[in-house]
């Protein structure tokens, strides 16, 4: 589908709208039952048991909200990798960049260093430093082939795992519970402050990225059309690289690792709505944020009154998918 | 003293024009001492044997590759004086081998090679979809616009990577190899789509090719290049000889003229069987 402005606009519409409704399922369903008219009184400022403002405001709603910005940063961040390496399974967890920033944050663990912003900081170095290395090893053919991908990012994760494992072999038993669950992608833990921390980064990515739609659209026939059809290729890969790193290192300190999001995603929204990133890169964040709120209210409720890790979730239906994809052979229809 | 620049005089002003453009890759030298001036109208033919340069000199013509040694001027300003972006206004560059993004459909791509036109428009508008059209058309494939490029023969790639950067309506195209996946109907067909554009927009084409028949055909000059170095340049009856492509490719050939224009017609000969 061609991108037009009223296209993108009610794409969008539509997306917002079935995020909300996602997010209002989400209010609702839960280990404590409450009932419909009860979240409605509540959102309307009504009035409501003090148990019921605790579970809507204090436990759900950081939690969903969260959900949602980390779903639409790593569904961003997803479609981003694929067009610049030009191949549909880049994702961040797969190429290991989402294990770089892990490894970032808990190195600020070990150091010592607490609080949200120096765990982000660090995160965003291990992004950063992961992309870097990344890009060395795609710079080669300009193109990432797949086998070429996958290796990579299963060396990569293989080496931050251990990396992470002898961080946390040295750390007391009453973190390890924390850290471990975190790393499977855990977002019971959420506040409005980290909500505060995502939002604006989640917000200036998916604008800044949106700008760059063409450039990625042109990126995706390849550097050297791109170039000869005026684009300063090395500079626009650069700044949305850091973009994405930025974007991916306080989600996943956040977060945790929670993967295949940006694989799902911006595939599902290529098949109805096509390539043209002006589309897809809207398209995908919103679809993205509505995607892991549902799956966190599911990892909220499945095993209830216990939760699973949302990352266990997305794995589980992510994995399959990744397989399904691999055994098509990706090049025939991207 | 008062010199007097006629009409004439101007409108024959190279559009590019290169001196002594020399490029070495890891230290080999695979470009020396290019001159070559390329006007409005012009359609130069680069022809020379694999490995003799060609896609280099286009390179380095374009502003891709960084000249190692001499100039390139476009419209008499040194080619780094230019921006990306200006510079793909200006002069369309079709690489061989074309990259296109299969998952993109024909019409899409065609509005891709819009993106030096459009500036910091995030939308393509009304002129954006009649040039895009206009060179789909131009090159026989708008029947074709909601393919995907990835289901596209070799063929209609290079068609397609061709209107692409027809799109951007550039005033010089370099082109390398841009028939070489062609059939002979469709080879006619770009060569001539060309030709009227040169004839009647001015359009100036730099091409690289190995059909030297075809070359010498529509090109209005030819520049032979043999292991990076210019062996001749000029018309193509000057170029084509039996003497000069011995020495370029090493081989015998019998050159006569063609029956449609009177250019010359280059046929391979066997070698003599020791």
């Amino acid at each position: 589908m061609r991108a037009t402005p009223a296209r993108v606009g009610l794409t969008c519409a539509a997306l917002a709208g079935l995020l909300v409704a996602s997010l209002l399922l989400g209010l609702k369903l839960g280990t404590a039952s409450v009932g419909p008219a009860q979240v409605w009184a509540w959102l309307t400022g009504g009035e409501v048991p003090y148990a019921t403002q605790v579970i809507l405001g204090d436990l759900r709603l950081p939690r969903l909200l969260l959900a949602a910005l980390v779903g639409a940063g790593l569904s961003m961040s997803g479609a981003v990798f694929q067009g610049v390496l030009r191949n549909p399974l880049a994702e961040p967890f797969i190429l290991g960049v989402s294990g770089g920033a892990a490894a970032g944050a808990v190195s600020a663990f070990l150091l010592g260093l607490s609080g949200l912003m120096p765990l982000a900081l660090m995160a965003f170095g291990g992004a950063l430093g992961t992309i870097s290395l990344v890009l060395a090893i795609a710079r080669r053919r300009g193109r990432m082939e797949t086998s070429t991908l996958i290796l990579t990012g299963v060396m990569i994760n293989a080496f931050f795992t251990a990396a992470i494992m002898f961080i946390i072999s040295t750390t007391t038993d009453q973190k390890l519970h924390a850290i471990l669950f975190w790393l499977y992608g855990d977002l019971s833990s959420s506040r409005l402050e980290q909500v505060w921390l995502l939002l604006p980064v989640v917000l200036a990515g998916a604008v800044t990225v949106f700008f760059f739609g063409r450039h990625l659209n042109l990126l995706s026939a390849g550097g050297m059309a791109a170039a000869a059809l005026g684009m300063a290729v090395e500079r626009v890969k650069l700044i949305l690289f850091l973009v994405v790193s930025l974007v991916v290192g306080v989600t996943v300190s956040l977060s945790g690792l929670i993967g295949f999001l940006g694989l799902m995603v911006p595939h599902l929204v290529r098949i109805v709505l096509g390539h043209d990133h002006r589309l897809l890169l809207p398209a995908s964040t919103l679809l993205g944020a509505s995607f892991l709120v549902l799956a966190d209210t599911a990892a909220r409720t499945v095993i209830s009154p216990s939760t699973l890790p949302v990352g266990v979730v997305t794995a589980a239906l992510g994995a399959p998918f990744f397989v399904l994809l691999l055994a098509r052979r990706g090049s025939q229809w991207w | 003293m008062v010199v007097a620049h006629g009409l004439g005089e101007n409108q024959s002003e190279p559009a590019l024009k290169a001196e002594g453009l020399g490029f070495a890759y890891a230290g080999q030298p695979v470009l020396e001492g290019v001159d070559l001036q390329l006007g409005p109208g012009d359609m130069l033919g680069v022809i020379g044997p694999n490995g003799s340069g060609k896609s280099t000199l286009l390179g380095v013509l374009c502003g891709l590759l960084p000249p190692g040694e001499g100039r390139v001027f476009l419209h008499g300003k040194p080619l780094a004086a230019y921006k990306r972006d200006e510079l793909a206004r200006l002069m369309g560059m079709v690489p061989q081998g074309a990259e296109l993004a299969p998952g993109f459909s024909v019409l899409e791509t065609a509005l891709a090679g819009r993106f030096a036109v459009m500036g910091g428009r995030v939308f393509e508008n009304d002129a954006d979809l009649a040039a895009a059209q206009q060179a789909l058309e131009q090159t026989g494939i708008w029947e074709l616009r909601e393919r995907r490029a990835g289901e596209l023969s070799g063929g209609e790639c290079q068609r397609l990577a061709l209107a692409r950067a027809l799109a951007a309506q550039p005033g010089i195209l370099l082109l390398d190899e841009p028939t070489s996946a062609l059939d002979l109907d469709h080879q006619l067909r770009v060569m001539g789509m060309l030709e009227r554009a040169r004839r009647q927009k001015g359009l100036s084409v730099c091409l690289v090719s190995h059909d030297l028949n075809l070359a010498a055909l529509f090109c209005t000059r030819l520049l032979l290049l043999s292991q990076g170095r210019p062996l001749a340049q000029g018309v193509p009856a000057r170029v084509l000889t039996p003497h000069l492509l011995a020495q370029a490719y090493g081989v015998q050939v019998a050159v006569d003229a063609e029956p449609s224009r009177g250019r010359p017609r280059v046929t391979l000969l066997a070698p003599r069987q020791p």
